[in-house]
């Protein structure tokens, strides 16, 4: 079994972000980026499912600038048999989840694969459709927020994390599945992993050629940091703290 | 044209048989001035949502399958509703989160995810980096498909006097199936959805004490539970629980948040809660900037001692 596995390369979550100057998109420049941590989660499980003998092959795919060549050697390292890089035509910098999850479709079919892992959001832009997305395009089903993982066969038990508990699943294969953090915790890449990685080919995927229509749908006007909360006063007792929910901020009866 | 709003099945109704984030989403859907009707899948109680104001019609699909619904089988059965409707909304909830995006895919239009503010037919504002900025993004005209944080808008009243059509859904597709779904916090509510939200910090020291300092309070408000990593990574509350950037992102009336320093990566979380409660020893925790209310105490006295002084059930 082929797996794909797509990953985001994303500002690093301990950066603290900022609007440009012109207000029309996020800060980026100087900016220290990696693997969205979900993607992480999804390469891990890829990994291991290799690891167990259930997959013969770990594809891992980004769409992006030449930076994302470095994650895709990043996810060589830890596991991962054969990288692609979808170099993102001029104009099309910034795809939204629909265009991804249309190149993705393009990838998954010319290889075959028969799963495809996600992160089941990027820390970025916090959508969290791209997996959905994707399924609907190759009309295969899909789970999101996987957080726990059994293939028995052409069949996938699986656990996802919902509203106030757990769903537990049947997926039919082939089939698309986002993971979430509680799915694994995935290995750190080891230094001699990571020289070795350096030395491996990433495959080019010419996302032009697909001739697919990838405007964006979605236009990103402005973007700002969130109005700071009014401060706030400090309560001297739990009698005073009773009374202002009560009178002041009528949140209790 | 009209606007849909999708009902999640189960999402703890209240006395009324109508979900809180039901009420909200409709009040969401009238910002485009068109009549709103609603679906309701499964069992859920179609003459109960009747009575939300504003509202036009129930559709209701009650087929077996749409009980423990999966995003193949949703999506399939908004797809043959779609031509009706300019706008299809819903909170921002798991089965929107799962379905809404496959939808979109179907009709090859964008989607948006969590909009915190309606600002034109087609333009909204969102969250991105856990809420750490705003992002006003527009969509293309057509149809427009979102998911709303619930909690930005009014609950509509419950006054209203709606017609209940009932529809015919497409065939279960089948490939995938919900065998089992286990509830975590028991009967308290969801921590995403709640109206009021108490979280723990590692100062609690112990899961013993975590809860049993905490459960009382949540009792007494109605409240979900909610830590921080950190307390979760000790082990204090399981992960489910995680309120921040890697876990839940909240937005309740009241936030007590007890013993919690107030990581950057926690508060990203909660800087949308309407009023936040911060009890703490340390009178210099960064939480207690961000604070509404700020109560400077130990909290193995304040908390059973805000117990005893909170009305009997609010």
């Amino acid at each position: 079994m082929k797996i794909i596995v797509s990953i985001k390369r994303v500002v690093d979550h301990n950066v603290q972000v900022r609007p440009s100057s012109d207000h029309s998109a996020v800060e980026l420049a100087g900016a220290r980026m990696s693997i969205n941590p979900f993607d992480e989660n999804a390469l891990e499980e890829a990994v291991r499912l290799k690891e167990r003998g259930i997959a013969s092959e770990v594809i891992v795919v980004s769409f992006g600038d030449s930076g994302v060549q470095e994650s895709l050697r990043q996810a060589l390292a830890l596991g991962a048999t054969r990288a692609i890089w979808g170099q993102l035509p001029a104009g099309l910098e910034q795809p939204d989840q629909l265009a991804v999850a249309k190149l993705l479709r393009e990838v998954v079919q010319a290889e075959q694969a028969s799963l495809v892992l996600l992160g089941k959001q990027a820390i970025d832009e916090d959508a969290g459709q791209t997996a959905q997305m994707l399924a609907a395009l190759l009309d295969w089903p899909q789970a999101t927020a996987v957080s726990a993982l059994e293939i028995e066969g052409e069949k996938l038990k699986l656990q996802r994390e919902v509203e106030g508990g757990t769903e537990s699943l049947e997926v039919q294969l082939p089939a698309v599945l986002s993971a979430d953090l509680r799915l694994n915790a995935p290995r750190f890449a080891k230094l001699p992993d990571l020289m070795k990685a350096k030395r491996l080919p990433i495959e080019p995927f010419d996302c032009a050629a697909a001739g697919l229509a990838l405007g964006p749908r979605l236009r990103t006007l402005r973007v700002e940091s969130p109005a700071p909360r009014a401060g706030g006063i400090v309560v001297s007792s739990v009698a005073e703290l009773v009374e202002k929910l009560r009178h002041e901020a009528q949140v209790i009866a | 044209m009209s606007t849909l709003v999708i009902v999640e099945p189960g999402s703890h109704p209240s006395a009324s048989g109508v979900a809180r984030v039901t009420r909200q989403a409709v009040t969401a859907a009238q910002h485009w001035g068109q009549p709103v009707d609603l679906l309701v899948l499964g069992h859920t109680d179609a003459a109960a949502h009747t009575h939300i104001a504003g509202v036009r019609r129930v559709l209701r699909a009650d087929a077996p399958h749409l009980a423990q619904p999966v995003a193949e089988d949703v999506a399939a059965l908004l797809d043959g509703l779609a031509d009706d409707y300019a706008v299809i909304l819903s909170a921002h909830t798991s089965l929107a989160r799962n379905a809404l995006p496959r939808l979109a895919a179907r009709r090859d239009v964008g989607m948006l995810s969590e909009a915190v503010a309606l600002l034109g037919p087609t333009t909204y504002q969102r969250p991105i980096y856990a809420g750490n900025l705003l992002a006003t993004v527009e969509n293309t005209p057509g149809l427009q498909i979102l998911t709303v944080r619930a909690s930005r808008f009014a609950e509509a009243a419950l006054d209203g006097q709606a017609e209940v059509q009932a529809i015919v859904a497409p065939a279960a597709d089948g490939r995938a199936r919900v065998t089992a779904r286990q509830s975590a916090g028991g009967e308290r509510p969801e921590l995403g959805l709640a109206r009021v939200v108490v979280s723990g910090g590692r100062s609690l020291g112990s899961a013993g004490q975590f809860n049993a300092v905490l459960s009382p309070l949540a009792d007494q408000l109605g409240a979900a539970l909610g830590a921080t990593r950190a307390a979760v990574d000790a082990g204090y509350a399981p992960n489910e629980w995680q309120v921040g950037q890697t876990g839940t992102v909240v937005a309740p009336e009241l936030y007590i948040a007890v013993g919690i320093s107030g990581a950057i990566q926690h508060t990203a979380g909660i800087k949308d809660s309407r009023v936040i409660v911060a009890i703490n020893q340390d009178p210099d925790a960064p939480i207690m900037q961000l604070a509404d209310y700020a109560l400077v105490a130990d909290i193995f006295e304040a908390v059973p001692e805000l117990v005893r002084q909170l009305p009997a059930k609010v």
